[in-house]
This record gives structure tokens, C-alpha cells and sequence, in this order.
């Protein structure tokens, strides 16, 4: 139990002793790719693309890229709507989201985000699965 | 029986290449959070039991698993071969069966040489409230409830070694959590037991409280390096039982396979003392 401890606290010192999220992702425009990359595979993927027939593709890059500035520690502001707003009538189950999880993933590892970064932003995203997964 | 098994993780195998988001065998899970094959078969980590259920099934799928786990001790070899399914990510359904070879040292105990303890557990386990994996911004843990009804061989022995029966019912309730911030899972559970060895060397007739846990660090999206922990009784007089540890790293090439590979120390058994070795464990599944 000791151990367990100790792994917290360090776990704990490691996270107050970072920059702002957002500046590990690597700032602006590596959000900006990040975001794009992640809805450029989502389009692409045939478990979700056609979740997006509806969508202004381009809108939602660019919302996105705010919302991930938002509340990574950005400059910015988030202006879209809610995510249960957003989302309403896409019908979307968890594999769904898991599938846009996996294509944010694929497209920080190709700006080159470290696994425990991913982790954090994905830690703020996770809670988004309540408003966004209806079946 | 060892091969009928081995046929039925085979089929598994089979089963999964169809699985497609479409159907009920959905995959819908991210890679690793259905955790691996525990030593009785549930969804846990080698030693310790986790709330999550097996598989990758989703809310809305079915997924399901076999496994085999080698561990190799000093003076015994210990096998087990299982398969598990989770239903719509609430119900866990499995069933493992263990051998424990003696070895040679089934002569030194007058059991006889290759003397081979054995026993069925079948299980079942719940998930009550909490989600380990979306819930990051809540303090409270995925917690499942499960039961583990074992039947041991060798009732003959057994009864000789001191045990008052060969079958028991295990109780337990799990919390489990991913600190996706930190990459770090934690999981902790409260088992009440009457078994002697996990149940291979029979069962008391009293219940007593214990406790087995782990704690994992997320390497990669397919590895993990983890520590487990579990206390178990002491009730036969004929010799001391410790408690069990082991250390871990897990790989996850894909959904349909997890490899483990650990170090497992279960202490003194059957008064022969230093009962450490390697584990590996493979699953298959969807």
C-alpha cells in the first residue's frame, strides 16, 4: 500500500509541476492538426464516417480545435453548442465514440504527443460520453 | 479435458474474426479496459479480481474470451484454462478449471508422484454503478458485485489434509478506477472465502474477509506493467498459507489477444516453502 502511495504522489507532482495542457500538445497549430487529423480519419472511417453526411465538415474542425484550446488551458473559447446538443439524433453508441477516441489518438501520435499527454486530454474528453452516447 | 478446452479457445478464436461493429459481438470497447483473465477466470488482473466486465463487448454488445495461464513454481506447476463472456457491459459469465500438479513432490508429500489437485470455479459478476473508464471527472469507481462457486477435487485428501469440504462459495465486491490523468488504474477487492489455496486445497467451514488489489501503469496503448496483491486465509494446520503477489506486464498487440507475463510468488504451500515462479497467461477473444 505504501508503494500505491507513492506512485500517487509522484503521479500527483508530475501533473502540478506541468505546463498548461495545451502547451504539451504542442499549442495552436498543433491542436489545430491534431483536431483536423481527428475528424479528417472519423470522415474516412467506415465504422463512423457516415455519422458526419450531415455535418459541415469544416465547422466541426474548427469547433473542435476551440473546444480542445478551451479546455486545455488555451486561448480560446469555446462557441459551439453543447455536446448533448451537438449530438442529438446521431443515434451514436459507444463504439461510436470509442471510434473518434481511437482517430484522436492515431492523429497525436502522428504530431508526435507522448501516450501520458494523450491520456490527460482524454481524461477532460472521457465525461463527454454521458451527453454524447444515447444508445 | 485439457484438450477439450483447448479446442474451445480455438473456436473462440474463430468466433471473434466475424465479430463487426454492426452486429451484437460489437467490439465496441477501447483496447485493454475489459483487463485480462484472472487465476479463476473473471475479468481482473492475475491475482485480483476487477469490477470491469470481460470482453470488449459495449453497453450494447456481447464479447467473450478463453484463456490458459501457465505458472511454474519451484515444486508444483499450476494451469488454467478458462472462458468468460460479458454481456452488455453489466453481466460477466465465466467458468475456469485449474490443475495443480505435484510433480515429484507429490512423493514427498505420500501423495504420489504426478498427484494432481484440481477444481472447477464458475462465476458471476455484476456491475452495480460507476463506469472506471468515461467517469474520469467523478470520484467514485466502477464497483461490481460477483460470486465464485468452486468444487475441488481429491475430497479424499482433502478431508485428510483438515479441510471440511471440497466445495465453497466466494463473495466479493470490486472497485475498480482508471486515473486516465495519471495513466494509472487501481482496482481493490473485499472477498470472503472459505478457501484453502483458492479452493484447491478444499474449504473451512467458516467465512473470514479478504482482501486483493492491483495497481497497473499504462505504458502505451498496448502495454501495461502492473502489481497485484491478495491476502488469503490460514486454516489448515498441516501447514502455513501466505498470501500471494505478483508483478506484471501486459501486452495488447489487438483486440483479439492480450499476452501476460509475470512473476508470481504464492509463498509457503504445503509446507514447501519459497513457491515463486513465472507466469504467462494468453487470452483470446473479442
Amino acid at each position: 500500500m505504501t508503494a500505491l502511495a507513492a506512485l500517487l504522489l509522484a503521479a500527483g507532482a508530475a501533473q502540478a509541476a506541468d505546463a498548461t495542457l495545451y502547451e504539451d500538445l504542442g499549442g495552436a497549430d498543433a491542436v489545430e492538426r491534431i483536431a483536423h487529423g481527428a475528424i479528417d480519419r472519423s470522415v474516412a472511417d467506415p465504422r463512423i464516417g457516415h455519422t458526419f453526411e450531415n455535418s459541415n465538415v469544416d465547422r466541426v474542425k474548427r469547433l473542435l480545435t476551440e473546444q480542445i484550446c478551451d479546455l486545455t488551458g488555451g486561448p480560446c473559447e469555446y462557441s459551439g453548442q453543447t455536446m448533448e446538443a451537438s449530438h442529438k439524433g446521431l443515434a451514436l453508441d459507444t463504439a461510436d465514440f470509442n471510434a473518434l477516441v481511437e482517430n484522436l489518438q492515431d492523429a497525436m501520435d502522428e504530431e508526435g504527443v507522448g501516450f501520458r499527454t494523450q491520456n490527460r486530454l482524454l481524461a477532460i474528453l472521457a465525461p463527454m460520453h454521458r451527453d454524447v452516447v444515447t444508445e | 479435458m485439457k484438450n477439450y478446452l483447448v479446442s474451445v479457445m480455438t473456436a473462440v478464436c474463430a468466433a471473434a474474426s466475424p465479430a463487426a461493429a454492426d452486429t451484437v459481438f460489437d467490439s465496441g470497447k477501447l483496447l485493454a479496459t475489459g483487463g485480462v483473465s484472472q487465476i479463476e477466470g473473471a475479468g481482473g488482473a492475475g491475482l485480483s479480481t476487477w469490477s470491469v466486465i470481460t470482453g470488449y463487448g459495449s453497453r450494447n454488445g456481447v464479447g467473450a474470451n478463453a484463456h490458459y495461464s501457465y505458472l511454474d513454481l519451484p515444486d508444483f506447476t499450476f494451469e488454467t484454462v478458462g472462458f468468460a463472456a460479458g454481456l452488455f457491459d453489466r453481466v460477466e459469465l465465466s467458468y475456469a478449471r485449474q490443475y495443480f500438479d505435484t510433480g515429484e513432490t507429490g512423493v514427498v508429500l505420500g501423495l504420489g508422484e504426478g498427484f494432481e489437485f484440481g477444481q472447477d470455479v464458475f462465476g458471476a459478476k455484476v456491475r452495480l454503478f460507476g463506469d472506471a473508464v468515461y467517469d474520469q471527472d467523478r470520484w467514485y469507481p466502477q464497483v461490481a458485485a460477483g460470486i465464485q462457486y468452486k468444487d475441488a477435487e481429491q475430497e479424499a485428501v482433502l478431508a485428510a489434509v483438515g479441510a471440511d469440504d471440497d466445495s465453497g462459495v466466494d463473495y466479493y465486491l470490486s472497485a475498480t478506477k482508471l486515473y486516465l490523468r495519471h495513466s494509472l488504474l487501481l482496482s481493490g477487492t473485499v472477498r470472503a472465502t472459505q478457501a484453502n489455496q483458492f479452493g484447491l486445497l478444499g474449504f473451512d467451514e467458516d467465512y473470514s474477509a479478504q482482501f486483493d488489489g492491483s495497481a497497473v501503469m499504462l505504458l502505451s496503448r498496448r502495454w501495461a506493467v502492473g502489481a497485484d496483491y491478495r491476502t488469503k486465509p490460514d486454516n489448515l494446520a498441516f501447514a502455513d498459507e501466505e498470501d500471494a503477489a505478483a508483478a506484471y506486464l501486459v501486452f495488447f498487440p489487438n483486440k483479439g489477444v492480450s499476452l501476460t507475463l509475470a512473476g508470481v510468488d504464492l509463498g509457503e504451500v504445503a509446507n514447501q516453502g519459497g513457491q515463486a515462479g513465472v507466469y504467462f497467461s494468453l487470452q483470446v477473444g473479442f
